[in-house]
Parts: C-alpha cells; structure tokens; sequence
C-alpha cells in the first residue's frame, strides 16, 4: 500500500514538473519578426520545484491530511435546524438588505468621486447578476451568453440617442423591453435544449451579437464604438456645466449652488441604487409568485414538474425573458455612465464574470448574489497589485467552489422540512 | 475554369483547417461519450499544445540543431506529452471531484479551469501574440491562364498527412487494442463496464490523455499554419471543434471527423464568397441550427431519455 502511494505521488509529482516548467520556465520574446527564448528567473523554477515537492508530499500522505481533515468539526452550524429558525434567518436576510440599501443612500456623500464611480459599476454587476441569478440560479438554465442582453441594451440606447436624440428615461424600457425580446425569440426555440446544449447555444449566440456589433461598421461603429452618449436627466434639469439640450435647464443653477462634477456622479450613483433595489424587490416578488415556484420545481425535478402540470417552455421562456430584461436594464445604465460603448465590453469573460458572481454568491440566494457582486468587483481594486491575477484566482475559484461548495457560500433556503423515509 | 480553381482553393483551405478542427473535436467527443460531460477546458489544452511547441521549436534552433523534420517531431512529442499531462491534471483535479453530480456543476468547473489556463499562460506568456516560425515553405501552384493562381502548400499537404496518421492510429487504437476495447464498453454503459472489473478511471484518465495530445497535434499543425499563437488562441477554436463534434453526432468518433471538414470547408466557402469577418457567425448559427433540428448530429445515435 505505501509502495503504491509513493508510486502515485512520484507520478504526480512529475505531471506537476511537466505541466508547470516547459510554461512558466522558459518565456518566449518577440523581437521583430523572430522569437527568442530565455529562460525564467531562478525564483520561478524554484517555486516549481518547490510545488512539485508539496505535490508529491501531500499525494504520499494522502491518507493521514485526509484523516486529520476529517477530525475536525463540520463546519455547517445549519444543519439539523428548525424550521422556524430559518424563518428567522429569512427576515434577518432582508434586515440586511434593508441596512445595505440605507447605507448606500448615504454613503456617496462621504467618500470620494473614484469610489462612487466603482460603486456605480458595482450596482450594474449587481443588476446583471440578480437578472442572472433568475436564470442559473432560480430556473436552472445556463447561460453563456448572458453578455449578449447587455449589449442589446446598451447598444438600444447608444444608437438610438444618436439617430433620434432620445434621453436616458425613454431609452430606460425600451432598452429592457427589446433585451426582453432578444431573450424571447433566443429561448423560444433553444429551449427545449438539454442543459449542457443550451449554455453552449447561448454562448455561441453571444459570439454571434458580439461579432455582428463588431462588424456591422455602419450601423454600430464597429470596434471604435459610439461616444457621445446622454446622462441622465432629473425632470429636465442636466449636470453638465453647461446646458446641451434646447429646454434643458442645468441642475447647478436651478438650485443655485456652484457647479460641480461630483452632482452628475452621484446622481448616476443613485440612479443606478434605485434600479439595483427596484430589481431586487421585483426578483423577490417573483420567487414567491407561482412562477418564480415553478422555476424552481423544474429545476429541481423537471419530469416530476411537468407531470404536475407546468408547461416546460412558457415556464422557462419566463425565466428567460425576465432575466434578458434585467441585463437590457443594466446595459442602459452601463452606456449611459460610461458615455461610450464598444464591442469590447461585451466579450465572453464578462458572461463568465456574472456567472462567477452568482456562483460564488450561491445560487438562488439574492443576499449571497449581492455580496459576492460587491466583494468580486471591489477585491480586485483594493489589491491593485494583485489585479492580473484576479482571472486566474476566478477561474481557480469556480473550480473550488464546484467541488465544495457548489451551492455557493450563502445558499438559498426555503423553509422546508424534510421527511425521513420509514423503514 | 477561374471559378473553379477558386473554388477548389476555398475547398483545399477549408479540408485544411477542418482536418485540425477533427483533430481537436475528438477530444470533445470522446470525453462527451464516456462521461456525457463538455470539456470546455479542451480549447485551452490544444493552446498550451501550441505554445509548447513552439517553445521547443525555438530551443531546439537555438540550439543549433539545423534539421527540420528532428525539429518536428521533437516539438510535436514535447507538446504531446506537456498537453496529455495537462488533460489528465485537469481531469483530476477538476473533473473527478465532481463527477456523477448535476450536469452543470462539471460544466461550470471546466468553464473555471478554462479561464484558469488560459490566464495561466496569460501570466506566463504575456497577452501579445507570439510568431510562429513558418518552418514548411513553398508549394505546388496551379493555373490556368494566368490570372488566379491556386496553391496546395507542402504546410497544408503536412496537416493532411498528419490528421490521416492520427486518426488511422486511433482507428487502430479503438477498434484493437485491449484499453480501445475498455474504452468502447465504458462509453456503452459505464456502471456495466466496472461491474466486469475495468478500472473505469483509468479509462476516463485515459480518454482526457488520448484527446489531450491529439489536440497538442492540432495545436503545433494549426500554430504553423496560422503562423501566431496568444493565450485566447484556444478559445474560438475550441468552440470550433465542439462544433464540428456536435455536427457529426457528439459522441462518434467518425462522426466528429466528418463534422470537422464540414465545417472547415462551410467556413472558408463563407470567407471565400461571402466575407471574412462573418464565419465564425456561419459557424456558431450552424451549431445553433443543428442543436435545434437534429441534435443527435449526423452520425450520432438518439439519445433515449430514461425515467
């Protein structure tokens, strides 16, 4: 058995060297049309060799880190509770929603400009993710191509602020509504699809919106984008310095006080907040609706489901198209705090960045979602130095949280009771 | 006779690169025949297949070694051994943990560790795009009076060359040896095939192995051929090959080398008459549309959905 278990962690140990050296030992430079090789820094091949050996210790005493694992106490404090008591962790879920929301009314007000801005960006991924959190998370479907509503929604509003002039609250449902359309011709036929098949489909529909809004140069500008759009306006009332539009009056005299670039940023800011809690509060209407039920039955049984009577489609079509009309909400936001789109913001790892947001948040669970939105998009500000890593450390994260946790960190809870089966 | 030789240009440039997207999709398929999981990491496997050869291509000329096929043949075995270690990692380290739970949970694990690969070599590498030496030079021209001039390439005689001895090999490898046996009966009925005594994860490793480093083929055949690699090198092209594979019924073997050409040659059809830009979209609408009408593929057997 030991003989076996050193053969292993030999084996193991050199699949590491294998796979980490030729890599990361040797770094390829392009100098004009040749390319030359040179070989890392030694504290690079170190630390490979370095992970090789705690690769090939940790395989050979396997059995003893395993043990000494399962000596410790189980960390799930959940299990075995009342029911009641999950009743009362529901309402303390939405105490902290409530405190959240409070803090963030006041919040911009005291910090600096940077920080709302990234707190504006915040409240989009939490829109995006919430919308997302319908679709994996509620209803069970994967979708790839979630980027690809965002972009309808922004491009809605980039394009039609350019040829027709519309301001920001008009372009507000229609933005939604035709990412809602999207969502309903895309999920109409595809899903019907086994789930594997659908993130796929959905991932190679976001490609094709993507590429299409990459070369359809007439209309969208192709790569350079469109600039140049509106912010939003309070009753007429703009932020700029001065007065862009015929009728308009500026916020900064109508008030009278000194003009300053910090209004437009925290009425964006809060803008944005009100959306966040609008979707928020609609999401959770519709979890305990009958709909948002039947999206979590099908989920979770699908045959059972339909044997009760739900439809397949009209019940995940729903889930869909609520979920693509969140996104068409966030992308109106995202263009319009921006100023300018380009197809660059609505490539693949943006669908696999609110995918990890929901993920790592616990499917279902809108508090978790939230948290992990703020947590993923601020971490990587706070540890600036550490930002190339931060795709590395996603990617490794999903992988992790998939074999321990794939029900994320605050997963839902339904009060439920669960009946032992009588032998 | 101008409009032909076009044509059978487009169809050479698109046997060409849909021999290598064959390459790639049986790793797809194989895996998605036995544990009925996408490998979404597979893209990024045939990237790190590229790089590796290109970096022993490069060593090995600064070494001073001067003849091409020693070269070759190092690279591709270098870059086999580095991308089947890597797939039999990743089934290891991402994929077992999780095997047998919901459908979406290996799916979006591969998702993770696609994205963790591809940053790996993002961080190792750097994100610019790095040329490949163009090692097979000239080829045969034909024309017909003057004007368009059609090219058969030694390069693309070489992808043809190689795509036929590994498949013929794999043929081979299926249908006669003892592990091909194991792995026919384990894509059967996995419980079955355990209850008779194989060590099915042996035969898993073995599959993500064998995919592996025929992707590291495709990946020093298409590097050349293109003449540049960068970290995203894998991703379009792995959504290729899943293409292909789901074309010719995911699942089948022959079914995926089938898809592949198909889809090599509608893709350079679509870069030949219509436009360049708009073939992925040709490729990705085609997997749209066979998903939708028959998404069991050409080759592929129903899929019979049991209570």
């Amino acid at each position: 058995m030991a003989a076996k278990n050193y053969r292993h962690a030999l084996f193991c140990a050199i699949v590491t060297l294998i796979i980490s050296f030729p890599i990361l030992g040797f770094n390829l430079e392009a100098k004009g049309i040749s390319v030359t090789l040179t070989g890392a820094e030694t504290s690079t091949v170190i630390a490979v060799v370095l992970a090789a050996v705690a690769v090939f210790v940790f395989q050979a005493y396997r059995d003893s880190f395993t043990g000494l694992l399962g000596k410790l106490p189980r960390l799930n404090p959940l299990a075995g509770r009342e029911p009641m008591e999950q009743a009362k962790k529901a309402k303390l879920e939405s105490w902290i929603l409530t405190g959240i929301v409070v803090l963030a009314l006041f919040w911009p007000f005291v910090v600096s400009r940077g920080s709302v801005d990234l707190a504006t960006l915040v409240l989009i991924y939490i829109m995006l993710a919430l919308g997302l959190n319908v679709v994996v998370g509620l209803a069970g479907l994967l979708d790839l191509g979630y980027v690809a509503f965002y972009a309808v929604g922004a491009y809605t509003f980039a394009l039609l602020s350019q040829y027709t002039g519309i301001s920001f609250w008009m372009a507000l449902p229609i933005g939604a509504l035709l990412a809602a359309l999207f969502g309903l011709m895309l999920g109409f036929p595809v899903l019907r699809l086994r789930g594997d098949y659908l993130a796929i489909v959905t991932l190679g529909f976001g490609e094709i919106i993507r590429i299409l809004l990459n070369n359809w140069t007439t209309l969208t500008g192709g790569p350079n984008g469109i600039g140049g759009i509106p912010e939003p306006t309070l009753f007429g009332m703009e932020f700029g310095r001065r007065v862009k539009e015929e009728g308009n009056t500026s916020f900064h005299e109508t008030f009278g006080i000194a003009y300053s670039g910090e209004h437009k940023v925290i009425f964006l800011y809060l803008i944005a907040l009100v959306l966040a809690v609008i979707t928020a509060l609609i999401i959770r209407r519709f979890m305990r609706m009958p709909v948002g039920r039947a999206w979590e039955a099908l989920r979770e049984d699908e045959i059972a489901a339909r044997s009760l009577g739900l439809s397949r489609t009209a019940v995940k079509l729903s889930a869909f198209t609520i979920g693509a009309f969140f996104a068409g909400f966030a992308g109106t936001v995202f263009a319009s705090k921006q100023g300018f789109i380009s197809p660059e913001s609505f490539v693949f790892l943006e669908s696999a960045i609110i995918l990890a947001i929901v993920v790592l948040g616990g499917m279902g669970s809108q508090l978790g979602v939230i948290l992990a939105a703020i947590a993923v998009t601020i971490l990587p500000e706070l540890a600036r130095e550490f930002s190339e890593y931060r795709m590395l450390i996603f990617g490794a994260a999903m992988v992790l949280m998939m074999i321990w946790r794939p029900q994320g960190l605050l997963p839902m809870r339904r009060i439920h009771i669960k009946l032992n089966r009588q032998e | 006779m101008q409009d032909l030789l076009y044509f059978s240009q487009q169809l050479i440039n698109g046997l060409t690169i849909g021999s290598a997207y064959a390459l790639i999709a049986i790793g797809y398929t194989m895996v998605y025949g036995i544990i009925g999981m996408i490998n979404f990491a597979h893209g990024e496997i045939y990237m790190i297949g590229a790089y590796t050869a290109l970096i022993a291509i490069t060593g090995l000329t600064a070494l001073g070694l001067a003849w091409l096929p020693l070269i070759l043949i190092v690279a591709l075995l270098c870059a086999m051994i580095v991308s089947s270690s890597m797939g039999w990692a990743v089934e290891r380290v991402a994929y077992r943990p999780v095997r047998g739970r919901h459908r979406l949970i290996p799916l979006i694990s591969a998702i993770g560790m696609s994205i963790f690969l591809q940053n790996y070599v993002h961080l190792a590498q750097g994100s610019r795009n790095v040329g490949f030496p163009a090692l097979i030079e000239g080829g045969f021209n034909f024309s017909a009076d003057g004007a368009f001039e059609m090219s058969l390439s030694y390069m693309q005689i070489t992808i043809f060359i190689t795509t036929l001895i590994c498949m013929t090999a794999l043929s081979l490898f299926i249908s006669r040896s003892r592990t091909g046996r194991a792995c026919r009966a384990v894509s059967q009925d996995l419980g079955m095939a355990s209850l008779l005594g194989i060590d099915t994860n042996r035969i898993i490793s073995a599959t993500f192995v064998i995919g592996a480093a025929l992707a590291a083929v495709a990946g020093l055949l298409l590097g050349m051929y293109y003449g540049s690699v960068d970290p995203l090198f894998g991703f379009i092209a792995g959504l290729k090959a899943f293409t292909a594979a789901v074309l010719g019924g995911i699942g089948s073997i022959p079914g995926a080398m089938l898809g592949g050409l198909i889809l090599g040659v509608s893709e350079s059809m679509t870069s030949g008459y219509l436009s360049g830009e708009y073939k992925d979209v040709v490729s990705f609408g085609l997997l749209i549309l066979i998903l939708l009408f028959k998404p069991t593929g050409l080759l592929g057997k129903p899929e019979v959905e049991k209570i």
